[in-house]
């Protein structure tokens, strides 16, 4: 197994999270801005386990599972409060959600 | 010149790319699933195999389906696809990857410099993993489970069909 | 007995504390006896103090009491201090007794009126003023009851606080005087800064040791102290405020504007008279103002309609004649015109007020007429008041103390023939208005046919002054007849005798005869012109130039006019063009850029996610770049 330097890796977990980023800002569909979340969550996770592996350690790798764990249960709850939110507004764009302006 | 890595890489953020800027959000949801894998594929590189499994089964087979299933139950229709065609304009990708590019610039920034060591030389399997996780670490097991038991609450309540004599009041 | 001297201040601000706090709550008697008795009190203290100065008189001819000591700061110790002599003496007694009648008389004038209580209590406030004014011993003291004359002035003046003219009087009295009041606050601290003392008799001894004779610093000090007295006597330039202040009930106008208030810039002078001497320019300019004044207001009151007006008009004549005789040395004399003066004038004020009240609120003269048979006791009273104001000869008061100051002005070492030219055309003037009014008044065929009888509480005032107005003026006769100088002896004890060229009798007797005989000629033309021919005068009138000059006079030469377009106008003009400067910039400014921040800051609520997300997603690029970079 020939290793990898430490850079490259997490230059892929960076250019991951500003992909994600950019679901994020772009999309007007609900549902995609989730998903755009959830590969934010993940490009995190990576650069962990990254880490966890240049220091030879689990820890990295425990800090993945944790962050897992705590995507699942947000996407659980965040997919019902879309389903909320569809049954609300009849739509998925998130700008008709703007009952709140100032 | 580790193909296990650059490889799944390059998958990684193409089908990622292609994530964001679908117009159908099956598709989008397919593409991601690959960019998952992918990155399961340079987890078992990098020497986590029991993370690897984990990506697969917890985020690739559990919350992408979720998504699937939500999908399913809303049921949008075509006219979805002409919408998101009308939404994505050009002009709506500038902010962002203006933004996007200088986070990059500035990761890029912080990263770069002396090299500071390589990865993927060892591999830490899963009794490793348990070993540490069950020992320094159960308290965050805990409070983990604890997440998980208030976001199955959660999910349970907020999903549930309005009895009748309910609908609306207090936005409950 | 002397030393109850505190207690005539002190009664009248007893009375005026009571009145104030319960007034309102007591009965119409009840604040009768308090508002007249403290004044009589104080009367009657007055004269047992006075008689025992008289009958026992303390070393120097001076009697100081001293109260406590008002303030200290390093070697500024004024004193509440009162010092009699024989000047405050005639003052005192004349304030309080003429006061006393006065205020015997408004309690029968102003029983119609509600705001009685508040009525005596300003009344008492003044008195205690006056007083306090005319006993000071020190400058401070002095500066207390002016300012405390001045302000129950305004009080009184717009004590019909309803009607808004009322109002602007009482504040224009006020603004005139307040002129004054700031030179004479100046000339006090000139006063202390160089010579180290407010006390009024260490002042003057300082003065004359430390201050040569034209000094500049006595000049500028007697020059500020005379406009103080400009101010409140009503003189040229600050003349134009009293007769708007007739608005005031006639009581007030009777006491304040003619027998007390305004003679306090007589009294300041005398008082201060070391200072005068020091600087001949000043008292120059006091006799000429003297003699300006007289003329101008008698011409003013020649054309007047308004019988208060005609009035204040002679007061502003009379005062003028006190300031002749004060420039020209003549001390004692400007004391003893005050005092007849303080007679006829309250007498005349308070016979136009039972005119004024008998025909209901009355005050044009060519209304009335005909009132000799209607109200005889006013009317005799009043012809009494009007001879004296004349200088009727030989049976009046007025005319021994005009024909002294007469005299004086001719004959002083600072007098001049002009002078006495002045006062005697002044004279001539004088009862020619004087008995225009009263032909106008009480003769001739009656214009309203109502006319009601007045009861004892106002009669009785107007007989004793009536009295005075004839008896006041026997204590002081000149050479032939009567050779009395009881007057000028007991003055002589305060203030120095005035300085006279040694003439012969002969041309005292010719001055004498010439100022009878012009005050004859003035109430024979009053005769021809208002009485025989009552029509006579209304051609000159009707004619253009004579209308244009009608106008000119009445309205006292034009001196509002002008004060309006020189000062006040220009004045308001700059105020409304410096409305929005620079400080108001800044406030304004400091609006209108909250206003623009908050206008953008709510254009980034729009409640859209994604532009939330966006604004998180700069914060956190921002401040990663800090991180970085620094």
């Amino acid at each position: 197994m020939a290793a990898v330097p430490m850079e490259h890796g997490l230059l892929l977990a960076a250019i991951l999270f500003a992909l994600g980023l950019i679901g994020v800002l772009v999309r007007r569909n609900v549902i995609l801005v989730l998903l755009s979340i959830e590969i934010m969550l993940n490009s995190s996770g990576l650069a962990f386990i990254v880490a966890g592996s240049r220091w030879v350690q689990p820890d990295g790798q425990i800090m993945f599972i944790f962050i897992l764990t705590m995507a699942a249960a947000e996407v659980s709850v965040g997919l019902a409060l879309v389903l909320r939110f569809y049954h609300h507004f009849k739509t998925l764009d998130t700008d008709r959600a703007n009952t709140m302006r100032g | 010149m580790n193909s296990l890595f650059y490889v799944p890489a390059a998958v990684a953020v193409i089908s990622t790319i292609l994530v964001i800027t679908s117009l159908n959000t099956v598709n989008a949801l397919l593409y991601a699933i690959i960019s998952l894998l992918s990155i399961a594929l340079i987890f078992f590189g990098l020497g986590a195999p029991f993370i690897a499994a984990l990506e697969v089964i917890i985020y690739a087979g559990a919350i992408m389906v979720l998504f699937v299933f939500v999908i399913m139950m809303l049921n949008v229709g075509p006219q979805a696809i002409a919408e998101e065609r009308q939404w994505l304009k050009i002009k709506v990708w500038r902010g962002p990857v203006l933004l996007a590019l200088i986070l990059m610039g500035e990761l890029a920034y912080v990263i770069s410099g002396p090299s500071r060591g390589a990865c993927g030389l060892t591999i830490n399997g899963p009794k490793q993993v348990g070993m540490v996780l069950y020992g320094p670490y159960v308290l965050g097991v805990e409070l983990a489970s604890l997440v998980l038991l208030a976001g199955a609450i959660g999910a349970y309540h907020l999903g549930r069909r309005d009895q009748p004599g309910e609908s609306d009041r207090g936005q409950s | 007995m002397q030393e109850f001297l505190w207690l005539i201040p002190t009664l009248p601000f007893a009375g005026f504390l009571t009145l104030a706090l319960i007034g309102a709550r007591l009965s119409r008697l009840s604040v009768m006896l308090i508002g007249v008795g403290s004044v009589a009190l104080s009367a009657f203290v007055s004269v047992l103090v006075g008689v025992s100065f008289i009958a026992a008189p303390p070393h120097g001819y001076a009697y100081r009491e001293t109260l406590w000591t008002w303030l200290q700061v390093s070697n500024f110790r004024p004193e509440i201090a009162f010092y009699l002599d024989a000047l405050s003496l005639v003052m005192v007694l004349v304030v309080t007794f003429v006061g006393f009648l006065i205020h015997l008389y408004s309690t029968e004038f102003m029983s119609g009126e509600e705001g009685y209580s508040r009525f005596f209590a300003y009344m008492n406030l003044f008195m205690g003023s006056m007083l306090t004014l005319v006993l000071a011993d020190n400058l401070l003291l002095l500066y207390l009851g002016w300012e405390g004359v001045g302000l129950c002035s305004y009080l009184l003046i717009g004590f019909w606080y309803r009607e808004p003219a009322n109002g602007s009087a009482a504040m224009k009295a006020f603004i005139i005087t307040r002129i004054g009041d700031t030179a004479m606050a100046i000339g006090l601290i000139v006063l202390f800064n160089n010579l180290g003392t407010m006390q009024i008799q260490e002042v003057m001894l300082r003065a004359s040791q430390q201050w040569p004779v034209g000094s500049s610093l006595a000049m500028v000090a007697a020059a500020l102290l005379l406009g103080g007295a400009v101010g409140k006597s009503a003189q040229l330039p600050l003349q134009t405020w009293l007769p708007d202040a007739m608005a005031g009930p006639t009581p007030v106008s009777a006491l304040i504007h003619a027998a007390t208030m305004v003679t306090a810039g007589v009294y300041l002078i005398a008082r201060t008279h070391v200072l005068f001497t020091l600087a001949p320019l000043v008292q120059s300019a006091v006799a000429v103002i003297g003699a300006v004044t007289l003329l101008l207001a008698a011409f003013s009151a020649l054309t007047q309609r308004d019988i208060k007006r005609v009035l204040a008009y002679s007061t502003i004549s009379q005062i003028g004649y006190m300031f002749l005789a004060l420039g020209v040395g003549a001390w004692s004399a400007a004391i003893f015109h005050f005092m007849v003066h303080a007679f006829f004038k309250a007498l005349l004020f308070l016979g136009a007020g039972a005119v004024i009240l008998s025909l209901h609120d009355e005050h044009d003269m060519f209304n009335m007429g005909g009132l000799r048979s209607r109200l005889p006791l006013t009317f005799w009273t009043f012809l009494i008041g009007s001879a004296s104001l004349s200088a009727l000869p030989l049976v009046t008061a007025g005319y021994y103390s005009k024909d002294l100051i007469l005299w004086q002005a001719w004959a002083s070492r600072t007098g001049s023939p002009l002078l006495w030219a002045a006062g005697l055309a002044g004279a001539l003037l004088t009862s020619l208005y004087t008995f225009r009014m009263v032909f106008l008044t009480f003769f001739g065929e009656a214009k309203t046919m109502d006319a009601q009888r007045h009861g004892n509480r106002m009669s009785v005032p107007l007989v004793i002054l009536a009295f005075l107005s004839i008896a006041g003026g026997f204590v002081e006769l000149p050479v032939s007849p009567g050779n009395q100088w009881v007057f000028t002896e007991f003055m002589g004890t305060a203030l120095p005798a005035a300085a006279i060229i040694p003439t012969e009798a002969a041309t005292q007797h010719a001055l004498q005869l010439i100022a009878s005989v012009t005050s004859l000629a003035g109430i024979f033309l009053a005769y021809i012109f208002f009485h025989r021919n009552s029509g006579s005068t209304k051609l000159p009138v009707r004619s253009p130039v004579g209308y244009a000059v009608h106008c000119f006079l009445s309205s006292g030469w034009g001196f509002d006019r002008m004060y309006d377009k020189l000062i006040v106008q220009p004045y308001v003009y700059l105020a409304r063009l410096n409305k929005a400067d620079v400080t108001d910039l800044i406030y304004r400014g400091i609006a209108l850029l909250s206003k623009i921040i908050h206008q953008g800051l709510s254009i980034m609520q729009n409640g859209r996610l994604r532009w939330y997300a966006l604004t998180i997603g700069i914060g956190a690029v921002a401040v990663l770049g800090l991180v970085v970079l620094l």
